[in-house]
Order: structure tokens, then C-alpha cells, then sequence
């Protein structure tokens, strides 16, 4: 269920991922022995709320599910005496196009997540977390659920953990194949067993979220972050990075795609994209150039291969217009069609769409269709003109972002890559609309229409 | 359909199910996981099994059928005994899902959504499946990964199953000797 394990490359640091390809590194007794496991859980507990806060503050730690919202920040929005439960809930959907960097802390680090949620918990005030996971990762699930056993069996979860008086009680929740799922409001639904359809905001979830009590929504390397910040301090965090609040820490990047040496890395914060691309995954494939990547998933628009030198920071990416987004960095070379890609790109959130805002049903469906078109040797000028009008009649204007993942994207492409898609178009003029095969009057119609297109 | 048993949980379900009720603050949290239990054990959501979840949901079975018809993983429709999804995503297609489907439709003698004659397989195309560094990757029922595919590693992948080897009941075992990892 994942790579060879291979020599470590110098610039690579792992934090998130320590332990991976060792023997047994997903139990309680390997991280307890090797790993300083559940020291930050016992310091946690007896922490004031605020201090644990305030130290998550000050290391920088941002949001790695996409959004890169600052941690700490998110769990002060907490109010100080909720009439209703808090709920913390852990977004292990893991759904973006090119991402696969929480099934590696989950399928071998995972108590380095459930370490990170009693902390978390602890500075919310939460009793009960859930970490909702994608349905399909059936390994991650196993070893999410025996580790959390193992923590109930030595009180680090239950209702009095680490002999403090706090309760804290934690299920996984498998999800059941819905990128939708993966935005906060919709995990959220989903959670509670409904269809995973976005909600309105506000209310944001840290107001009233699952069950309508306040609720943190944070993703698994986010949470699996907070242990080795609790015990080495947020100056340590800090320095590993680029030493910057642009970005602290390190993250495991995915990446895929056309690479000598695809595969997940965690690496610091600010290491520049061409230094992972050409020294991590040893550049091109023979005989091949670099085109261009996605840096941050399927929705962070594309970098040209002449920008590939970017720190891969929060920042730095958003200075490029683009974003670190899930971590996901997904290449093409110049063997590729952009058209291609582009057309996939939108197919996936087409049927991802969840169909609640006409704007996303319909612009989503229409951009993959006059895409495809345009693959085919179909298409026209307006086509594209559709394309780009579909995107900016989108982006903004829904409950959710989804909308925004495919127009930023595909907007992108189009702009970065013109020559590409008008290569293939034909002038209006000879276009033959595609007419629909049906029975009945309307079909012999049709049909002697049909005929005298071909004659 | 009318002359066969109607489902009931099996015992280790119903253990399960009652364990789930103690895990959420309402009732209506537990409907995801125990469409899992129920369609592992039943291998699809037949229309007895999803009035008999809604029974002991309180709920209607439109209202069942209506939130299970939103997830993909859900299976509302018989499918094959093994049913083989090929991601067709970017990360997939750079690494060459297409020749997969195409080897398999062939080898299968079959199209996309369809199922053998003999019942034993189905193909579909899916989204990313999160595997992306050892693309491209196919899973078999829903959750059981094939990665870095070559045409020869799909037609032992057949090979296998239509021998019923390697398939769902060693899957636990493979995890619980920690083989997969
Ligand atoms: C369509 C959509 C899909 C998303 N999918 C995921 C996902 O699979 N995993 C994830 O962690 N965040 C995902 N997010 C981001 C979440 O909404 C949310 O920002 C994140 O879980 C917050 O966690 P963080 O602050 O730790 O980053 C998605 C957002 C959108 C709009």
C-alpha cells in the first residue's frame, strides 16, 4: 500500500512521517519507545487551555487540508463557555487529485494523529472527536482503529485520561467516496448522516458545527503537527521551516505524475519546488522536459516549468497565484496535451459536484463537456469563450468552493497555454452540432438530418 | 428474490451496531457506518437490506436510499463479484490508466459498467484514489488496493480472482500480518 522504502535524501526531515518503514511503527509500544509518544499528551493535560493555544499561535502552524488557515487562530474561535458539547473533528478524507500525504501518517504514524487530537482536544475543550476517513482507506482505518485501542487500554483516551479528570473519547468514521466530503460543512453533514452537502457559513463550524455544537474541523497533518510543537516549543517549529511565519514546520509532499522518482517526502516548509522536483524525485523522465505542475492538488492553478523556482510556502506560492493547498504536486512534461489535463481536471469536479448550486452543477458539467469537445477536434473559438464565461460565472458565487477548485484550475491552463487549445479548434463554420440518438418521430427527424450532414 | 431469506444482521453486525449507537450524540450518525457493515456482508444494498436498516434507524427507506445514493462507495444496483475501478484521474492517466481499462475491456470481454456474463467481474472508471505516487492503481470492491499496474500485473490480478485467490476474505489477513504496509 505504498512505496519502497529508499535512502533518505539530506534535505529531507521527517517530523510527520518519523518512524515510517520501521517495524511495528504504528503501535503504541514503537512510538512510546522511539518516538517520545503521548510525553506531549501528558504535558497537554495539564496545561492551561489558553497556554497550548498560544503556543500553536506563536509556531505558525498553518491548516495542510487546503485553506492553510492559521491553527491556533481557528481554535481561539472557540467560545470561552459553550452551553453545548465541542466536537473535534479530524478531516482524513483526503479526497484532492494528487494527494496522498494522510494515509502515510495514518497507515504508519497513527498515533502520532491521536497524540495531536488529545492536545487539541485539551486546549478546545472537546470530550469526543471524530476522524472522519475516506472509506476506501480500509489500512489506514485498521490501524487508526487498533491504535486507538491500544490508547483506551492505557486510560490515554476514555474518561479520565492520564489520571487528569478530563474525558476525551475519539472514533474513526468512515466516509464513503464524496470529494464533497472533504470540506468542513459537508464532512460535517456527512458525520452526522446525511448526504455530504456543504452548509451556508455563518455560522462557522467553531460557532456551531456537528450536532449544532462548536466544532474544529483540522486535518491530519495539521493535528499530527501539534505533539512535536508542544514538547520542542514553537521556536523549534519555527526554525525548521524557512524560519519564517510564511511557513513554519515541515510537510509531506505527494508527488506524481511525470517524475524519474514519484513517491511522498516531508520536507521543511520554503524548500523550493525545483530543488524537490530535480534533487528529491531526480527530474524528468529520459529523454523529457518539464512542462508544468500543479503545486498544491488538482484545484491550485499550474506553474509553468520556468517558475519552478518558488520556495513552497503559503506565501510564495500565493505570490505566484497559485497555493500549497493539500500539499499535492502533480507534474506534466512537454510529452503532454494541457487540453488533456484540463479536460480531466474538469471532469473530476463535474461528477464531484455535489449539485446543491446550479452555478457548480451546471458550470461544472459544461466546462468538462465544451472541454471534451475541444479534445475531440471538435471544438470552436466559442467553445473556449464558453469555457472561460462557465469559469467566471462559478468561481465565488456558491456555498462551498468547489466551484473555485475547478474554474482556478482550468482558468490557468487556458491562460498559461493558449496556443495549445487553439491548436486544436476548428472554424466555426465547419462545426456539425452532435444530434442525440432517439426513438420515435422525433428520431426519424433527426436521423434525416443527420443524413444530410453526411451526404 | 421473494423465496430468499430477507436480511437481518448477522450477530458480529449486530454487536457492531449497538457499539455504534454508543459512539454518537444521535442516532442518525450511525446510518454511514452500518451501510459499510451491511453491504460488506451483503456485498450490495438490496431493497430488503435497506428497509431493514431503515427499521432499525427509524427511518424511512426513502430516507436511507436517499443519503446512500449520494456516496459512490454505496451500491445500489447488483454488480459483479469482483468489481475492478481504474482510476482515470491526472496522476493515473500520466501513468497510464488508459491502457489498463483498455487491457481489461478486452481481456474481459466487456465495456465500462458492465458485468461478465458469468457475473464475476465488473469495470468502472473512478476518481482519485489517493495513491497517486505509485500510480496508476486499480481497487477491486471497493477498497482493495492494486498499485504501480503493469499489464502483466492486471492479468495476474485476474488470474487470481477468477480463482477467487488473493481476494476480499486474505485482505484482512494481508493487513494483519502488516504485508501490505
Ligand atoms: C471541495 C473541498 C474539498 C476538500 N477536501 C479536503 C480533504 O480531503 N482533506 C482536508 O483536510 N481538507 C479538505 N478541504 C479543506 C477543508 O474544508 C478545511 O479547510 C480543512 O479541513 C481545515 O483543516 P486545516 O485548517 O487543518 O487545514 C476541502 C475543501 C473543499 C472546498
Amino acid at each position: 500500500m505504498s512505496q519502497k522504502i529508499q535512502p533518505l535524501h539530506p534535505i529531507e526531515k521527517r517530523v510527520l512521517i518519523a518512524g515510517y518503514g520501521e517495524d511495528k511503527s504504528w503501535t503504541i509500544q514503537h512510538y512510546e519507545k522511539n518516538y517520545k509518544g503521548y510525553e506531549a499528551a501528558k504535558k497537554a493535560v495539564s496545561m492551561p487551555a489558553d497556554d497550548i493555544i498560544k503556543t500553536v499561535k506563536e509556531s505558525g502552524l498553518r491548516g495542510l487540508g487546503g485553506a492553510g488557515f492559521p491553527t491556533g487562530m481557528k481554535w481561539s474561535f472557540i467560545p470561552k463557555n459553550p452551553t453545548k458539547p465541542v466536537y473535534l473533528v479530524c478531516n482524513a478524507d483526503e479526497g484532492e487529485p494528487g494527494t496522498f500525504k494522510d494515509r502515510q501518517i495514518m497507515e504508519h504514524c497513527p498515533h502520532r494523529l491521536i497524540e495531536g487530537m488529545i492536545a487539541a482536544a485539551v486546549a478546545i475543550g472537546s470530550k469526543t472527536g471524530y476522524i472522519y476517513v475516506r472509506g476506501e482507506l480500509r489500512l489506514a482505518i485498521k490501524r487508526l482503529e487498533d491504535a486507538i485501542n491500544e490508547a483506551y487500554a492505557k486510560n490515554y483516551l476514555g474518561q479520565n485520561i492520564f489520571g487528569s479528570g478530563k474525558a476525551f473519547d475519539l472514533t474513526v468514521h468512515p466516509g464513503a467516496g464524496a470529494y464533497i466530503c472533504g470540506e468542513e460543512t459537508g464532512l460535517i453533514e456527512s458525520l452526522e448522516g446525511d448526504r455530504g452537502q456543504p452548509r451556508l457559513k455563518p455560522p462557522f463550524p467553531a460557532i456551531s458545527g456537528a450536532f449544532g455544537g462548536p466544532t474544529i474541523v483540522n486535518n491530519v497533518a495539521t493535528l499530527a503537527h501539534v505533539p512535536g510543537i508542544l514538547l520542542n516549543g514553537a521556536e523549534w517549529f519555527i526554525k525548521m521551516g524557512n524560519g519564517t511565519n510564511r511557513g513554519a514546520g515541515t510537510t509531506v509532499w505527494g508527488v506524481s505524475g511525470d517524475v524519474q522518482k514519484p513517491g511522498f517526502f516531508e520536507v521543511p516548509v520554503g524548500t523550493k519546488l525545483s530543488t524537490m522536483l530535480n534533487e528529491i524525485c531526480g527530474g524528468p523522465l529520459p529523454g523529457r522536459k518539464f512542462k508544468a505542475c500543479f503545486p498544491g492538488g488538482s484545484s491550485s492553478p499550474l506553474l509553468k516549468a520556468e517558475e519552478f523556482d518558488v520556495p513552497m510556502d503559503f506565501d510564495s506560492l500565493a505570490a505566484k497565484g497559485t497555493m500549497m493547498g493539500s500539499c499535492a504536486i502533480i507534474v506534466v512534461d512537454d510529452s503532454r496535451s494541457i487540453p488533456e489535463i484540463c479536460m480531466r481536471t474538469a471532469r473530476f469536479y463535474a461528477h464531484e459536484s455535489c449539485g446543491q448550486c446550479v452555478p457548480c452543477r451546471e458550470g461544472t458539467k459544461w466546462t468538462y463537456k465544451m472541454l471534451r469537445r475541444v479534445c475531440s477536434g471538435q471544438g470552436t473559438k466559442s467553445d473556449l469563450k464558453n469555457v472561460q464565461s462557465a469559469c467566471d460565472n462559478m468561481a465565488g458565487k456558491t456555498i462551498c468552493v468547489l466551484s473555485d477548485a475547478c474554474a482556478m484550475p482550468v482558468t490557468s491552463m487556458l491562460k498559461k497555454f493558449p496556443e495549445e487549445f487553439e491548436k486544436l479548434l476548428i472554424p466555426e463554420s465547419e462545426f456539425t452540432p452532435e444530434l442525440p440518438k432517439v426513438s420515435g418521430q422525433l428520431g426519424s427527424v433527426l436521423d434525416a438530418i443527420r443524413a444530410r450532414q453526411q451526404s | 428474490m421473494a423465496s430468499e431469506k430477507k436480511y437481518e444482521f448477522s450477530p458480529e453486525v449486530e454487536k457492531r451496531f449497538q457499539w455504534l449507537l454508543t459512539r454518537y450524540p444521535t442516532k442518525d450518525a450511525v446510518l454511514l457506518p452500518i451501510l459499510h457493515l451491511v453491504q460488506d456482508e451483503n456485498k450490495w444494498l438490496t431493497p430488503d437490506s435497506i428497509e431493514y436498516v431503515a427499521k432499525r434507524m427509524d427511518l424511512s427507506p426513502a430516507r436511507v436510499r436517499e443519503v446512500a445514493s449520494f456516496y459512490t462507495m454505496f451500491r445500489l444496483n447488483q454488480k459483479g463479484q469482483y468489481v475492478l475501478q481504474v482510476c482515470h484521474n491526472i496522476s493515473c492517466y500520466l501513468r497510464g490508466s488508459d491502457g489498463v481499462i483498455e487491457h481489461i475491456k478486452k481481456r474481459l470481454n466487456i465495456k465500462e459498467n458492465e458485468i461478465t456474463p458469468d457475473g464475476k467481474f465488473s469495470l468502472e472508471r473512478v476518481e482519485c484514489l489517493a495513491s497517486c505516487g505509485t500510480a496508476p492503481v486499480l481497487q477491486v470492491n471497493g477498497w482493495d488496493y492494486h498499485e504501480e499496474l503493469t499489464i502483466e500485473k492486471v492479468d495476474r490480478i485476474i488470474d487470481d480472482l477468477l480463482k477467487d485467490k488473493n481476494a476480499y476474505p486474505d485482505y484482512e489477513k494481508r493487513i494483519s500480518e502488516g504485508s501490505v504496509a
